[in-house]
């Protein structure tokens, strides 16, 4: 691991320069507003920057060194022209307080993207406001606040399945909420009766993810959200997993009301080491009048941005939402098509589906090989060689894959959740396919080389109790 | 069909594995009636040529600063961002890489988070940072919440001064947890009236914001107030312009607990207001109950520096209902630009830019303020943005200067009412030049003179 910038810095050295003479320092100003010491920042030539972070990117694995098999987050390929585009100048150098006459391209492409989610979902209205997957979740569930509040009901309930995000349960305490949580059946679908034992005029919401965290898909789900909606609920979807979805179902026909998308999963956007992200919210008609404002209204052929919703709860971001990662969104839609929409889909499954088949007689698939986009496989059958599932996913990382999303869900034991996405070639999961063959024999043969792995990474494995219980969050300020 | 790319061989023998004569069958768990037999109402797709013609005519009908000349700002602005951040920042490595849940093939983004903390550290003086949250909006919401958590109580101060648009998500978010939000008013000097604040301190505060530079570009005082939000026993969140800090005395110096600000200024461009990145930073005792991801040094096995998520039992993948926040990802990549943006200027070069805004808003203040019929609202100390009282209605100035090809500003009205119809907000940055100075200046005699004939006729 290399120094961080500041065992890099020279004193004296001269940092970038944003004018030929230097500027005055500031008069006039009373001292006790001035700073009085220096800031502390380092002092680092251009070239050397280059080469610092240059050196601290090649540590990374990423989308586009190899397969990125992790479950539920949808790692596909980032198409590079989404990236072109939203460099144009005439999309990054808008100010959000410009007025509508000179951003009729960007409120176009907001209510363009708007209308092909809505119809991608089965929804009828759309909020490009949430610039994340939790923050729509959040958002979700306040729309459903205000719309009991609305109709003088008090409800105070959100019911998740033991498998649920754990996004959804926090979601639903910070938006003022109890949670429930009920236990899945035996085929790790909803369980009807466990879902009745907990449903009762007090639950406001029940969140669910379609296809479910083990990558099945609810058989049973119009019958659970008309059980909801029986009992005065609504029905949230968490779209996590829309990429098994698109264009063969829509949410909006399985009964749900309202339901959040993960651009930077479904639709290709890059996930940057941990965002920007974007959330975009659906939603029925019953629920449109509490969208946050403003929203994009065309009328002949000139767009707006209207804040006049009387029943809107509001906003949840200073502006628009994150423009430019949605835009990369709309750039991948207009790719693809309907057709290519269709296609992404189903190869997402078909890769799915052939890598739990290769697999599922070296990890058993607890629940079934026949998945939809993502299946859990297990790595119990090692336990009784010393090796956990842990080491499995080490042991991945020394022949250059990044590993599956592991314990989670918490209804398998020794999870590995896996995700392939419909961007990878069956040479690669082929490949895939080998390694694991293999450390499935070395987890036989030799444990050890497991349960010691990674050995071939930028670092081994870390000690993670040393920071939790001493954490060191900066460089020290000697450095 | 793009981005999909199995021969037909290809998907016939993996059908064949699975037993299945056609692509229909990875549908058979969707019960028929809900299967799609129709294609989505979406056009056909398109080749990469005829994608970019198409955004390039999207892209073509917006007018930004790109065209304009810019004198918008009220938390978004137009830096210059260096080459290097573009080019670094663009890389394969950090922009297609997942949160770093595994540390092991992940010290480039920890590594760079790691620094991020640093370098917002320093800037603020405070001793701990996380990873970045979504915006400053969000950062200032979540710092109520934490403000809550930690005192026990229910109410937050929030001057009139702070960014109308923050208040209106704190508002928002801290519903769900039955918050409440207390305006205190501004004075004359557009800083927070320092005696309604005090008088308003007790044992039912859970926090007092303060934004300094406040949202009409003033620097606020919080060490006139500082010392009795302490005995009172509320938290201090500051919000501060991370460019400022530069030259203005740092939060940590006047008792900040908790620090948060808007990272959009360091490297990022506008983007029509987002993706933005919000910081966060806190003193030592409240990082436990700090939301957002946090990256620790610690040793991997063979006793070598590393670097890895922590204290991630707050996180709502462990904690679930009983999390601090309910945020999963940070801004990772804005977060990276916003660090390479810092590294590159450095001490110097930050202080420079700092100055150099300080002394253009000056410049172009004293130049507005010697037009006939245009004043400086507020006599407060400013930064890099600043009031200006009109002769006549600011949505009528900016509508005129928007003819010249001038964006003059943020008329206040819509966030203040008819009090604020003069108000036009007014911010420069380092972009800025002298000839864009006489167009806005020329811009606003002309609004100016364009009002004033119909009545003298």
């Amino acid at each position: 691991m290399p120094d961080t910038i500041y065992a890099k810095s020279v004193k004296g050295r001269p940092g970038y320069r944003f004018a030929s003479q230097p500027p005055p320092e500031p008069t006039g100003v009373p001292k006790e507003y001035l700073r009085k010491g220096p800031i502390g920042l380092p002092e680092v030539s251009e070239p050397e920057i280059m080469r610092h972070y240059v050196a601290l990117s090649t540590l990374n694995h990423h989308v586009d060194k190899d397969l990125f098999p992790l479950g539920s987050c949808t790692m596909k390929y980032n198409p590079k022209v989404n990236e072109d585009v939203a460099g144009f100048a005439g999309f990054s150098g808008l100010h959000p307080e410009q007025a509508d006459d000179d951003v009729q391209g960007a409120l176009e492409v907001m209510h363009t993207l708007e209308g092909k989610l809505a119809a991608v979902s089965g929804m009828d209205a759309v909020t490009l406001q949430t610039v994340a997957g939790a923050q729509g979740e959040l958002l979700g569930l306040m729309l459903a606040k205000e719309y009991f509040a609305d109709r003088g009901e008090k409800k105070t309930r959100v019911l998740v399945p033991d498998s649920a995000h754990g996004t959804n349960p926090s979601s639903a305490v910070i938006a003022g909420f109890e949670t429930t949580t009920f236990s899945s059946g035996a085929d790790g679908c909803v369980d009807i009766d466990a879902l009745k034992a907990v449903l009762d005029e007090d639950v406001a919401v029940l969140m669910l993810t379609v296809p479910n965290t083990l990558g099945l898909f609810e058989k049973h789900i119009e019958k659970i959200t008309r059980l909801v909606h029986e009992t005065g609920g609504l029905c949230y979807m968490d779209g996590a997993n829309m990429n098994a979805l698109m264009g063969h179902a829509r949410p909006g026909d399985f009964g749900f009301d309202v339901m959040h998308f993960n651009l930077h999963k479904t639709f290709s956007t890059p996930h940057g080491g941990g965002g920007p992200g974007s959330g975009p919210v659906a939603v029925k008609s019953h629920l449109e009048p509490f969208l946050p404002a403003p929203r994009v209204i065309e009328e002949a052929g000139r767009y707006r941005l209207s804040t006049d919703y009387p029943k809107s709860v509001g906003a949840l971001h200073s502006f628009y939402g994150n423009f430019g990662i949605y835009l990369r969104a709309l750039v991948y839609i207009t790719r693809l098509g309907a057709d290519g929409i269709h296609r992404a889909s189903a190869t997402a499954n078909l890769n799915a589906n052939y890598l739990a088949k290769s697999l599922a007689k070296l990890f058993p698939i607890p629940y079934g090989e026949r998945c939809m986009h993502e299946f859990v496989a297990s790595g119990a059958p090692y336990r009784e060689n010393g090796v956990k599932t842990l080491d499995i996913a080490k042991r991945l990382l020394d022949f250059g894959f990044y590993a599956p999303t592991i314990y989670f869900p918490l209804t398998v034991p020794e999870a590995l959740m896996i995700e392939p996405t419909e961007t990878e070639s069956k040479e690669t999961l082929d490949r895939f396919v080998e390694v694991l063959t293999r450390i499935a024999q070395e987890a036989k043969t030799s444990p050890e080389t497991l349960t010691s792995a990674p050995t071939r990474t930028p670092v081994r494995r870390v000690d993670e109790t040393a920071a939790n219980r001493n954490p060191v969050v900066t460089e020290p300020l000697d450095v | 069909m793009p981005y999909t790319y199995h021969s037909k061989e290809d998907r016939a023998a993996m059908l064949r594995l699975l037993g299945f004569d056609s692509e229909d069958r990875l549908f058979d768990a969707i019960p028929e009636g809900l299967r799609l037999d129709q294609p989505l109402p979406i056009e056909n797709g398109r080749s990469e040529p005829e994608t970019l013609r198409l955004f390039k005519r999207l892209a073509v009908k917006n007018h930004g600063a790109h065209g304009l000349v810019n004198f918008l700002g009220g938390g978004i602005y137009d830096h210059v961002v260096p080459s290097v951040v573009n080019n670094l920042a663009s890389r394969p490595e950090f922009a297609t890489a997942y949160t770093p849940y595994q540390p092991e093939v992940s010290q480039g983004t920890l590594g760079v988070i790691f620094e991020f903390q640093t370098h917002i550290s320093r800037l603020t003086g405070m001793p701990i940072a996380n990873a970045s949250m979504y915006d400053a909006a969000s950062a200032m919401a979540e710092s109520a919440l934490m403000a809550a958590k930690a005192t026990g109580r229910k109410t937050i101060l929030m001057p009139d001064s702070v960014n109308p648009r923050y208040r209106r998500v704190v508002e928002r978010y801290v519903s769900g947890q039955n918050l409440l939000i207390e305006a205190i008013p501004a004075t004359a000097s557009g800083q927070i009236d320092a005696g309604a604040l005090s008088a308003r301190l007790g044992d039912d505060i859970a926090g007092v914001v303060v934004q300094t530079p406040n949202y009409f570009g003033v620097l606020e005082e919080p060490w006139a107030f500082s010392d009795p939000v302490r005995e009172s026993g509320a938290m201090l969140i500051a919000c501060v312009c991370p460019i400022s800090l530069a030259i203005f005395r740092p939060p940590s110096e006047y008792g900040a607990d908790i620090v948060i600000g808007e990272g959009q200024s360091l490297g990022n461009p506008m983007s029509f207001g987002g993706p933005l990145v919000g910081f966060m930073a806190c003193s030592q005792k409240l990082i436990r109950q700090m939301p957002g991801r946090i990256v620790s040094r610690t040793k991997d096995v063979d006793g070598h520096t590393a670097f890895v998520l922590t204290l991630q039992t707050r996180e709502q993948h462990i904690r679930r209902a009983k999390a601090t926040s309910n945020i999963c990802t940070n801004q990772g990549l804005l977060a990276t630009r916003a660090t390479i943006y810092l590294s590159l200027l450095g001490e110097h070069g930050l202080t420079e830019l700092a100055r150099l805004c300080h002394d253009k808003a000056h410049r172009l203040a004293e130049r507005i303020a010697a037009c006939d019929g245009y004043g400086i609202r507020f006599g407060g100390p400013f930064f890099k943005e600043f009031v200006v009282e009109c002769p006549t209605d600011a949505v009528a100035v900016v509508k005129r200067a928007r003819e010249l090809g001038v964006l003059a500003g943020i008329p206040l009205e819509k966030y203040y009412g008819e009090t604020s119809r003069r108000d036009l907000l007014v911010a420069v940055t380092e972009n800025n030049s002298d000839e864009d100075f006489e167009l806005l200046c020329d811009a606003l005699c002309k609004a100016r003179d364009a009002e004033r004939e119909p009545s003298n006729a």
